[in-house]
């Protein structure tokens, strides 16, 4: 009977260790591919073992840095955005919710129901006339209306969670709704804030049709980057595959590190 | 966590008098915000619907009334292109909450790297749609250079063009790929706050691993699922990068939704009229369905 | 005190004069390389600041005609296909440029327009006007390789038929040992398997539409060189060639698994080039294939340099784009390269007449020039047709048709259709276009 037990766990344990590579897979094999030659990149049978070339990264370089920086500029920004302008509204809606505070909530959410390219056209004609197209405080504005929604929705849940006896006894003590938010709500609602944020760097850091339309080349950033490697001419896997490593690593590492706030904050408010 | 969390404050507490700054007063700079950005482009999207807009035919703009709605309306095609859509975004949303739960429950039991597996495992939410769809395009699913077509081959089959023999079914795997860290992140959440005693009682009581799964489990992630369906329902009826790159929508239509189409409309074509009116009756449908949606998850969640 | 505020006015006027231009390109080879090359410019002209926009082609297309639609005025100089030029001319969006060449002699005899191959610049002019320059340009031609043919007994002819094409893909293909006879384009677009297969449908007498603009897709020519199409690619082309554009045909030729390729004279030089290519040994050329009249089997295609109305930037834009369509540049790319073979090719008698290029590309160089000298964009199609373009119909409709009617053609060789029902819906999408357009009275 143990032994049938430890069987089993092994098993699984092997189960999932095979599901977690099939699932690396695609990105260990992009990895693989940056750091070989062109030819090694296509070749068949596929090359597994072969001696590492650095070239690649070199080719990928020439432009990376100043989309580097546009990309955390933009995410940053438009994360710290969403979050002044979403805070204060997630507040007001789970604390003092009227009868419109669901429909409001909805409405929110529905702005992200068009489709970029549905609006590119006027988004386009109205950056043009208020010179915002390539600039980052352009994409900037962009990306806190693509992350706001998502801002309220899920602060909003939170801060329902925060048990409300708690806001009854400042209230009591004569606690004005400012000392109310800073005080209560968003100390006690900060590992939510994190996996928000968190969740709104990602979207922001990943968006490409906004980019590719509104910026040119002072505020382009990594995702536009990337797309000058998907070329009509000529054979650049191996190239491609650094310039899109170099693309996925800051947020790859990022990610990977702030993934134990992400599960923290995610348990704590959306999902119980 | 606790009980009282559980119960949302439902009862608005009586204004008081002296009070600096108001509940509506935090409310509106977000919704400001929002109206200005999403609104103003949105009733100009409308404005657009009614003309014959071309961006490479300037200086001539007739109003057309309802011609573009009617254009697409008739169409029997954009039917099929309504139905990728949603094939599309619900077979990838099925698949993710599949694997998703498995490689939660996966996770949640205790073994060696199990840590390492949890921070690997999330890494394809992190990466960008274009670096997907070209990775995916060209070096997996490639007929001749592709590695999936290596493995087909070395298994003693014949090459496999997935790309064009299934379509839809490799767009999905590839937006599957995804999403499922999503899924399983929320889902493996869920799973954290479910106490043990529970699941001990289960067993003691003789349950199989399936009534357990059906009867302990699956009760206390209906919020987790009402999370994940949401929240990737708004995202994949948007995909379109993914398309872009690998299919580009074909063969034919067959991997054509409608921000895809709305794209080839607007952006090939250049026909602004045709796809703002695409556009609006996107924002139509998806109002309707996520409304019948909130219901249907409101209801679920209620009959817990 | 007098001499500092006059080095400070110096200092302030000479920064003024400095102008920033904004490029946009596609990310071709060589337009990756005039990038590279901005040094040089500013060796020349060090008040000119020049900022890039590469992108792919579609990507670049679509931002452009944005920009440029609605006015925007970001970019002072952009990358235009020729299908556009005479399009974006008559919309007003470009700059002529014959004004600023005389407002510029020095230039006009440097330049020496003349130098630039005649029937190039006849498709960038239009009403007298010249509106772009050309930065390279192409045709099309057929590649084989010389080693599966010398294994199969065949020999190409200097100028193949389709016929010919299908007879000796037929002997080459052996899907087994992973060749196969023939790889040609099938990705949909009006630029991809409607580029080639256009180029079918002329060679077998068809056109897209009458002197009337009425669509002509459902006549012989079209049905002939659809069945021809679909069954040649069908039976002996590669897997999954509904995938395959220009780079997907050029990896699978490279690496030595087609026996033969009809596609663009560009590639001649990436498959001469030994760091990607591995049949460098053993590649042939031989003129695009012809089937039932010679006229428009090969395309014509050129990307130009031109500037939009909405620069405020046109005089420091115009020496850019003189600088990089100028003979000294493409010497200049030679030197840097180290090899004439990589230049761009196509413009300029004068590279056609030099004795390193001759040496360098020796192979294919004669073939280039005559396939893009017999390309017509005024003459492609055996009966009148309204409208100009070999590949392709200059109207700004043609993009969305193209690649409508392309979407079908690849749905007919995926097996979706049969032939019949594609050019049905074809003849339809054809006439739709041409009745909404206006273009039918």
């Amino acid at each position: 009977m143990q032994a049938q037990i430890r069987l089993r766990n092994a098993l699984l344990t092997l189960v999932t260790y095979l599901i977690a590579a099939a699932f690396l897979f695609p990105l260990v094999w992009m990895f693989m591919a940056a750091f070989k030659t062109e030819a090694q990149a296509f070749a068949t049978p596929p090359v597994f073992v072969f001696t590492p070339v650095l070239e690649n990264f070199g080719h990928a370089l020439g432009s990376y840095f100043p989309a580097l920086r546009n990309s955390l500029v933009a995410a940053v920004g438009s994360t710290v955005l969403a979050f002044i302008l979403g805070l204060p509204a997630a507040f007001a809606l789970a604390v003092y919710p009227t009868r419109r505070a669901q429909g409001v909530l909805t409405w929110m959410l529905s702005t992200k129901f068009m489709p970029a390219v549905g609006v590119i056209v006027p988004l386009f004609l109205i950056f043009r006339n208020l010179h915002l197209l390539d600039t980052l405080p352009g994409l900037i504005l962009m990306y806190t209306t693509m992350n706001l929604p998502l801002v309220v929705w899920m602060m909003h849940s939170y801060m329902t969670e925060i048990p409300y006896a708690i806001y009854e006894a400042a209230k009591v003590d004569g606690a004005s709704v400012g000392q109310e938010f800073f005080g209560i709500a968003l100390p006690l609602s900060t590992p939510g804030m994190a996996a928000t944020a968190l969740l709104c760097l990602i979207f922001a850091w990943n968006e490409v049709f906004f980019a590719l339309n509104l910026t040119n080349s002072d505020a382009a950033p990594l995702s536009v980057f990337i797309s000058q490697f998907k070329t009509s001419e000529g054979l650049f896997w191996a190239q491609m595959s650094a310039a899109a490593t170099l693309t996925v690593l800051p947020v790859l590492i990022f990610g990977w590190i702030a993934q134990r706030q992400l599960v923290r904050g995610l348990s704590f408010g959306a999902v119980k | 966590m606790t009980a009282a969390a559980t119960t949302p404050a439902t009862s608005a507490p009586t204004p008081r008098r002296g009070l600096r700054l108001s509940p509506a007063a935090l409310i509106w700079p977000a919704m400001l915000y929002l109206i200005l950005t999403t609104q103003v482009p949105f009733f100009m999207t409308v404005y657009y619907s009614f003309f014959r807009y071309n961006l490479a035919i300037p200086g001539s703009r007739p109003f057309v009334g309802f011609a573009n709605y009617q254009n697409l309306l008739t169409d029997p095609q954009n039917l099929h292109i309504l139905w990728n859509t949603v094939v599309l975004a619900g077979g990838t949303l099925i698949l993710t909450l599949i694997i998703g739960a498995a490689l939660a429950l996966l996770l949640n039991r205790d073994f060696p790297g199990r840590a390492l597996l949890r921070t690997l495992l999330i890494s394809s939410f992190l990466i960008m749609p274009v670096v997907t769809a070209v990775v995916w395009k060209n070096m997996l699913m490639n007929p001749v250079f592709g590695f999936f077509s290596w493995v087909v081959t070395g298994l003693g089959g014949h090459p496999v063009d997935w790309l064009t023999q299934y379509p839809m079914a490799s767009v999905i795997a590839m937006i599957t790929w995804e999403w499922t860290p999503f899924a399983m992140l929320i889902l493996l959440t869920g799973l954290q706050s479910l106490p043990d005693e529970q699941l001990e009682a289960a067993r003691l009581d003789g349950a199989s691993p399936w009534q357990e799964f059906r009867y302990v489990v699956l009760p206390h992630w209906t919020q987790a699922i009402q999370v994940v369906v949401l929240m990737e329902t708004i995202a994949l009826l948007q995909v379109y990068g993914e398309i872009y790159g690998s299919t580009s929508g074909g063969p034919g239509v067959a991997t054509t939704n409608l921000p895809y189409f709305i794209y080839q409309k607007a952006f090939a074509e250049y026909n602004i009229g045709l796809a703002s009116a695409a556009g609006v009756i996107t924002v139509i449908l998806t109002n309707v369905l996520a409304a019948y949606m909130l219901r249907l998850l409101t209801r679920a969640g209620r009959g817990e | 005190m007098n001499r500092l505020a006059l080095l400070a006015l110096t200092a302030l006027l000479s920064q003024a004069s400095a102008v920033t231009i904004t490029i946009a390109t596609v990310n071709n080879p060589d337009m990756v390389t005039m990038q590279k090359l901005t040094p040089e410019f500013n060796k020349k002209y060090p008040d000119i600041q020049v900022k890039w926009v590469t992108l792919p082609e579609n990507e670049l297309r679509q931002k452009i005609t944005l920009d440029v639609a609605s006015g925007a005025g970001s970019f002072d100089i952009a990358t235009v296909g020729a299908y556009e030029v005479p399009i974006w001319a008559k919309n007003g969006w470009l700059e002529p440029l014959t004004p600023l060449f005389g407002k510029n002699p020095d230039i006009v005899k440097s330049y020496n327009l003349a130098d630039v191959l005649p029937g190039v610049r006849s498709a960038l002019t239009v009403g007298g006007s010249l509106y772009a320059v050309p930065f390279y340009a192409e045709s099309s031609m057929t590649y084989y390789n010389k080693d599966l043919f010398k294994a199969a007994g065949l020999t190409m002819p200097a100028q193949p038929t389709w016929t010919q094409i299908q007879t000796f893909a037929s002997k080459i293909h052996n899907p087994a040992k992973g060749v196969y006879g023939v790889c040609l384009r099938g990705l949909p677009g009006w630029g991809e398997n409607m580029a080639l297969f256009t180029t079918m449908v002329n060679t077998y007498g068809g056109r897209w539409f009458d002197q009337g603009w009425q669509a002509q897709l459902n006549t012989p020519a079209w049905k002939n060189a659809m069945t021809f199409y679909v069954n040649l690619v069908k039976k002996y082309g590669p897997p999954g060639a509904t995938g395959n554009g220009f780079t997907e045909n050029l990896t699978l030729m490279s690496q030595g698994k087609c026996g033969m390729w009809v596609d663009a004279t560009v590639a001649a030089g990436f498959l001469s080039d030994p760091s990607s290519s591995k049949i460098t040994k053993s590649v042939g050329f031989a003129k695009a294939p012809v089937g039932t009249t010679a006229r428009g089997n090969n395309w014509y295609w050129s990307w130009n340099l031109a500037i939009p109305k909405s620069t405020k930037q046109e005089d420091a834009a115009f020496k850019f784009l003189t600088w990089a369509t100028s003979k000294d540049y493409i010497a200049l790319v030679a030197k840097t390269k180290g090899t004439w073979a990589s230049v761009p090719p196509g413009t300029r008698t004068s590279t056609y007449q030099n004795a390193n290029y001759k040496k360098a590309a020796g192979a294919f160089s004669g073939l280039v020039l005559s396939s893009i000298n017999s390309a017509d964009v005024n003459k492609a199609t055996k009966d009148p047709v309204p409208y100009t373009g070999v590949q392709y119909v200059a109207i700004p409709e043609f993009q969305a048709l193209g690649t409508q009617v392309g979407q079908y053609l690849a749905g007919a060789l995926s097996g979706q259709y049969t032939v019949d029902q594609a050019l049905k819906l074809s003849q339809d999408a054809a006439n739709k276009t041409a009745r909404e357009g206006g273009y039918q009275k």
